[in-house]
């Protein structure tokens, strides 16, 4: 993975970026010990690391405006860091970049129940929203397994997803409003309590931004009612085929689960020994079903469910009886990646999306991929929507297995491509898939997204080595090229 | 009388706009016109027609995506979706008629780029929220594409979301997916009769923040309706829960049935309940919902004629006023108050409209930005200029 060559100007100047940075915020806000800033050299793509120039965590808006002010005006590079929990490098550190930390930005602002919203600061965990509301009967509906960890900012940067979004959409569907720092400290607000915008719709293009555009200071995310019951399914099949066939077959009969999940064999099997969830060792495809809503409507879907799946050929059908074992079926698949991490001492979480109809083909042909790049994959993914999560297991302390991962990582991202799918469903292309856009991407596709950039942040200092393969600059993408003395094109219907 | 040039695919369509690019032409781009009264006017050397490239690519009802061109009209796009059970969640509106056209107009792409959405924008988003991707023509002449067909896509920027609501002023666009969702079985309206706005409000707030998931919340002088759609069994008990919930409103309650509903919804996505004289003066504001009845009643001190209803739960304002030179874009603007929203000038004669701004204007930095962004797509402002002043 190569990142852009460091500025050597801007190392020689570190002591005055520091001295300059210390003037705004005062304290222990601005961290330039190596010892301190260790905590910070990674994100969870941990295979990748790099020390930042120096990391500040300011308090306040006016702090982080100030910030990007400076940084605007010394063209010094800054990267937007919420809880490090990005599994694609999107805050991974730049060794010439402040690494600007939000997570003294960790307050519930307001809760107004009768709008069904919130408004948070974005260092506040995406549970911690849900924490907030719960006692009344209310919850935040995108629920990444990361839950715990990662910041509401960190969802709006990658519009980040759950288990849960295939019936309540993603970050993007679930939010009102945005407070937004631009690069010359501008604050601008986004959206509100109300819906949709008086103008371009900016919070759509902010939301999955993957901190290139802006850097988010407070967040109004709309709140929902938790549905009256929830129960899950699990059901065990003889193939992995059937499995995704089940999936297909159940969107085809016009029932939206709450979420549909997909586990293999060897996932099951690291999920089971982690946490013993009851899951049936047996089976080759695990699907967990979980529908939701009144009591009538879900019995009789559960039902409905049951049947399609026992015409795919299920071996195991169970469905949860109470709460806990609901929460139990669960707790296999929410762990199941430390789980996976349990075998292995490496792994590459890839995160392409596929057409469901074209689940089957890609498993199948991803098991061939497996064989000749001699790695094994192990797949735990959100198969209602036909996001994939293949996990590579690896040494990184192997260079040759490190390099062949990365190989088979590629290989199957481009397969999503093949069948009408994308690089990424909901993890972000940071520094990870960003060699790969051009498979999913023409030239002018690109150049057209960096232009839009180049509204934002003119000199690229936003996150940058991210997403983009290559940056070009805004002068020269901002050329308009004429052709005069071109006759009108004759042959198109004119009147 | 400007000229039209209609291309038949998206190759002709490049070459139409690098023509204009080329000849400094500006191009008034439309699907099929049903919407011409929208927006601030405009005076373009050109219409750029686009009901030549017209047609369903690709319907997948498994994979809950429809892939079509950009001139298909709407009407074929519903009658393709119920022939399989499915529909646009979004609801699509059809202002046709309160526009004071024909009804039945339209094209999907027009509905997409005014980022229109009926009653169930609630619970199932607006048109940002269903277009998954597309493939257009920039302002430089260059074809491009964004997104994909798939539910789950971070790749990139989301220019799907720029796009709908952009009103045809980024980048005219030849090709679209839009995600689509299984209609349901039954649909049934629960009425509280004689609310006032204020316990109107409280209790359509009530109801969506209740479990038992409501798709529709309008009050219209005297009845406030809240719909339920769904499986027979869980439409029914979920009517009685609403029932026992509201109950201490003090409203007397009543019924619509699945085809009643139907109708009712309709006649509210579509304006129906304005019984606004031709002449006059059409705003939409979206508001926070609890906000909605004081609005109005601001309103009201000033403009005692103004007639109103409420859709998504008091967060949708329609607004009736009699003509004026201004359409007292001051007046209702600043009804708004501190809470946040924007109105929209829907209907006034063209005069009107160009002389006051028909969008909510923006903070200075906002507009910049805007401006920025405009010009990042379309950098010599070819397309559909000021329509959105
Ligand atoms: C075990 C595990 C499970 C996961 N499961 C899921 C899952 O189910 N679904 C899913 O979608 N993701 C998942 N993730 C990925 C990750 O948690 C999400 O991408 C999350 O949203 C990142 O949040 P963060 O606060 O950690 O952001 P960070 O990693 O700190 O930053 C992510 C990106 O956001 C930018 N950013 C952060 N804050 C701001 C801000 N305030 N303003 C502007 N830009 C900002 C950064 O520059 C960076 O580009 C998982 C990760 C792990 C480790």
């Amino acid at each position: 993975m190569q990142m852009p060559p460091l500025d050597p100007a801007i190392l020689a100047r570190r002591g005055d970026i520091v001295a300059a940075l210390r003037a705004i915020v005062p304290g222990e806000g601005v961290i330039d010990d190596l010892e301190g800033m260790r905590p910070y050299e990674c994100d969870a793509l941990s295979a990748y690391r790099q020390m930042p120039l120096v990391v500040v965590l300011p308090e306040t808006v006016a702090q982080v405006s100030a910030i990007l002010r400076y940084c605007q005006d010394n063209k010094v590079k800054v990267v937007p860091r919420g809880a490090g929990t990005s599994l694609s490098g999107g805050s991974m550190p730049v060794g010439d970049a402040i690494l600007l930390g939000l997570g003294k930005f960790n307050r519930v602002l307001e809760i107004d129940y009768a709008n069904r919203c919130a408004r948070v600061q974005p260092g506040v965990t995406n549970l911690g929203v849900t924490k907030a509301v719960e006692h009344e009967g209310f919850y935040y509906a995108p629920d990444p397994s990361s839950q715990i960890a990662c910041s509401i900012g960190g969802n709006v940067a990658e519009n980040s997803g759950g288990v849960h979004c295939l019936k309540y959409g993603l970050t993007t569907n679930n939010l009102l409003g945005i407070e937004l720092v631009l690069m010359t400290g501008e604050v601008v607000r986004l959206g509100g309590k109300h819906l949709d915008s008086e103008g371009y719709d900016l919070l759509g293009v902010m939301t999955g931004s993957e901190g290139l555009l802006g850097v988010v200071t407070e967040v109004t995310v709309r709140l929902l009612r938790k549905p009256a019951t929830a129960r899950a399914v699990l059901l065990g099949f003889p193939t992995e085929a059937a499995a995704a066939d089940c999936v297909a077959a159940v969107i085809a009969s016009g029932i939206i689960p709450a979420g549909m999940e997909m586990m293999d064999k060897d996932a099951v099997k690291c999920a089971e020994a982690y946490v013993g969830a009851g899951y049936p060792l047996d089976a080759e495809g695990l699907l967990i079903v979980e529908l939701d809503g009144p009591p009538v409507e879900v019995d009789y879907l559960v039902e409905r469910v049951a049947e399609i799946a026992k015409g795919r050929g299920a071996t195991t059908v169970r469905v949860s009886n109470d709460e806990q074992e609901r929460v139990l079926f669960w707790a296999g698949r929410k762990a199941a990646f430390p789980a996976v991490g349990q075998i292995t001492p490496d792994y590459m979480c890839l995160d392409g999306s596929v057409p469901r109809g074209r689940l089957v083909e890609v498993l199948a042909e991803m098991r061939e991929m497996s064989k000749q790049h001699r790695l094994r994959v192990v797949n735990v993914f959100h198969a209602g929507d036909g996001n994939l999560h293949p996990l590579i297991l690896f040494d990184a302390n192997d260079p040759d297995e490190l390099r062949r991962a990365e190989e088979f990582g590629a290989d199957i991202l481009r397969l999503c491509v093949r069948v009408g799918g994308v690089l990424t469903g909901e993890h972000g292309v940071g520094i990870e898939k960003r060699d790969l856009m051009g498979v999913q991407f023409t030239e002018i596709d690109l150049d057209q997204q960096m232009r839009l950039k180049c509204a934002f942040d003119p000199d690229h200092l936003l996150n940058p080595g991210k997403v983009f393969p290559q940056l070009r600059r805004c002068a020269e993408l901002g050329r308009v090229v004429v052709h005069h003395n071109k006759l009108p094109f004759p042959d198109i219907p004119r009147f | 009388m400007t000229s039209t040039i209609k291309p038949r695919d998206a190759s002709e369509l490049r070459q139409a706009v690098e023509w204009a690019l080329n000849d400094g032409t500006t191009l008034d781009v439309r699907g099929q016109g049903s919407k011409i009264g929208l927006g601030k006017p405009m005076n373009c050397d050109q219409v750029l027609d686009l009901s030549g490239i017209s047609g369903i690519v690709d319907y997948a009802p498994e994979e809950l995506v429809v892939t079509l061109r950009a001139g298909t009209p709407m009407r074929d796009v519903e009658a393709l979706l119920a022939q399989r059970n499915q529909m646009l969640a979004f609801e699509p509106p059809d202002l046709g008629p309160l526009l004071g056209r024909e009804a039945g107009q339209g094209t999907l792409v027009g509905a997409v780029m005014g980022n229109l959405a009926g009653p169930r924008r609630l619970s199932a988003g607006a048109a940002r929220d269903h277009l998954l991707g597309f493939s257009g023509v920039n302002g430089r002449g260059e074809s491009f594409k964004s997104g994909g067909k798939v539910m789950k896509n971070v790749t990139g920027y989301d220019l799907s979301k720029l796009l709908a609501g952009s009103w045809g002023t980024l980048a005219v666009l030849d090709q679209v997916s839009v995600k689509v969702l299984p209609a349901p079985d039954q649909t049934r309206t629960l009425l509280l009769l004689g609310l006032d706005e204020a316990a109107a409000v409280r209790a359509m707030c009530a109801a969506l923040g209740s479990p038992h998931e409501v798709s529709g919340a309008a009050h219209l002088p005297g009845k406030t309706a809240l719909r339920l759609e769904g499986v027979a069994p869980s439409v029914e008990a979920r009517l009685k829960a609403l029932r026992e919930l509201l109950a201490d409103s003090g409203a007397k309650m009543a019924e619509l049935g699945t085809l009643e509903s139907r109708v009712f919804w309709r006649e509210v996505r579509d304006v129906a309940p304005l019984k606004a004289a031709p002449e006059a003066v059409i705003w939409k504001i979206s508001c926070p919902p609890t906000e909605g009845p004081a609005i109005v009643a601001r309103l009201k001190v000033q403009r005692p004629g103004v007639e109103a209803f409420y859709d998504w739960s008091g967060g949708l304002i329609w607004l009736a006023l009699p003509p004026s030179a201004d359409a007292d874009h001051a007046i209702v603007r600043g009804a708004l108050g501190a809470k946040g929203g924007h109105a929209t000038l829907m209907r006034a004669p063209q005069a009107v409209r160009a002389a006051v701004p028909v969008f909510q204007p923006q903070p200075a930095a906002l507009a910049a930005l805007a401006s920025r962004v405009k010009e990042s797509f379309d950098p010599k402002r070819l397309f559909n200029p000021g329509r959105m002043g």
